[in-house]
Parts: C-alpha cells; sequence; structure tokens
C-alpha cells in the first residue's frame, strides 16, 4: 500500500518538477524564473520527504531540512536584487 | 495508519502537480505566485504529515515538523518578497486584469493614474 502510494508520489512529483522546469526555461521575466525555482525546491523537499517514508532512511530527511532552509534565503536574496535592479 | 499515510502523501503530491500546471497556465507573475505558494504549501503539509505518520521514529518527525512549521512562516513571505519587488520593478499584468489600485498610489501619474474613474 505504502510503497505503491509513493511510486505514484513519486510519478506526481517527477510531473511537477517538470513542468516547472519548464517555467523555469521559457520564463517571461526574473520574477517568473524564481517562482518556478522556488517551486521546484519545494518538489525537491517533497520528493525526499516520500523517498524517506518509502525507505525509512533518515539521511533523506537531512537533506530535506537543509533544502527547505536555503530555498527562502535565495528566493529573499532575488527579491532584493529584482527590487533595485528590476525585472 | 499504512492507509492513511499512502492518502496523504498521494494527496499532497497531487496538490504540487496542481501547483505546476497552475505555475504554466496562469498569465503573469502575481497569478503564478498565487499558486504557486499556496498550493505547494497545503501539498507539502500533507505530504510531509503522511511521511511522519508512516516514519514512526521521534527524531523523523521533529524534523518533519520543523520543516512544515519552518514552511508556513516563510513562503508568505517570500511570495510578499517577489510580489512587492517585481511590482515595484513594474510587472506585466495579464490583458484580462480588471483593477489595479496600487500603480497609481505608489506612484501618482504613472501607470494607472486616471483609470481609477472607469475601474476597467
Amino acid at each position: 500500500m505504502l510503497e505503491f502510494a509513493t511510486t505514484v508520489a513519486l510519478g506526481l512529483l517527477g510531473l511537477a518538477a517538470a513542468l516547472c522546469l519548464l517555467r523555469l526555461v521559457r520564463g517571461g521575466s526574473l520574477a517568473d524564473r524564481i517562482v518556478a525555482l522556488d517551486a521546484l525546491l519545494i518538489m525537491i523537499v517533497l520528493s525526499l520527504a516520500v523517498l524517506a517514508a518509502r525507505t525509512g532512511q533518515d539521511t533523506f530527511l537531512d537533506a530535506m531540512v537543509v533544502t527547505a532552509l536555503l530555498g527562502f534565503t535565495g528566493t529573499s536574496l532575488v527579491a532584493k536584487y529584482i527590487e533595485r535592479r528590476g525585472a | 495508519m499504512e492507509a492513511l499515510a499512502s492518502i496523504s502523501i498521494v494527496v499532497g503530491a497531487m496538490l504540487a502537480a496542481i501547483a505546476a500546471l497552475g505555475i504554466n497556465r496562469f498569465g503573469d507573475v502575481l497569478s503564478r505566485m498565487h499558486a504557486a505558494t499556496k498550493a505547494t504549501t497545503l501539498g507539502l503539509a500533507l505530504t510531509l504529515i503522511g511521511a511522519a505518520i508512516a516514519i514512526p521514529a521521534t527524531g523523523a518527525v521533529v524534523k518533519l515538523l520543523l520543516v512544515i512549521v519552518f514552511q508556513f512562516m516563510t513562503a508568505p513571505v517570500g511570495a510578499h518578497l517577489i510580489g512587492r519587488a517585481s511590482f515595484r520593478a513594474g510587472l506585466e499584468f495579464h490583458p484580462s486584469t480588471n483593477y489595479d489600485e496600487l500603480s497609481s498610489r505608489i506612484r501618482p501619474g504613472g501607470r494607472g493614474s486616471g483609470d481609477d474613474e472607469s475601474g476597467r
């Protein structure tokens, strides 16, 4: 049950990450790319959590905490940059 | 218990996929940001709660809850920062945007001023 559910979830997350990558490449403005990158990082966090639930390994969780912490830092830094220099 | 964890994980992943769809389908920065922030926050909470149910170890549950709390604190702040910065840098609205009450207030005489009477 859990194995099937994690397989489905990983497939959905892969699809979501591919869509985020598409927006990251197509862009529009810098802000669009940053929004897509932020969402992509959240997809990575989710995938790590699902992998941890599937395998029961704690190592994935440490990587997940670090990724979640770094995502916000990057977003706020680029927001400062956009505000000063323009999109 | 395992069924609950499975359902929670799959629903959270579905919400993440919907958010990614919204990022691609919506027309301008603000609506894309709206899709990306709200849906992924709820999806993250659901998936991580599902993982916390599936992994009963105390340390794992603490880490997962820590990430949920951190995401609920920082996701609105990050979205606000991006929205504010791109608005002040002069973003392009989607053509179907009806109301823009902020432009005329932060930039008198700039974009949007004088159009307030028509409202469209």
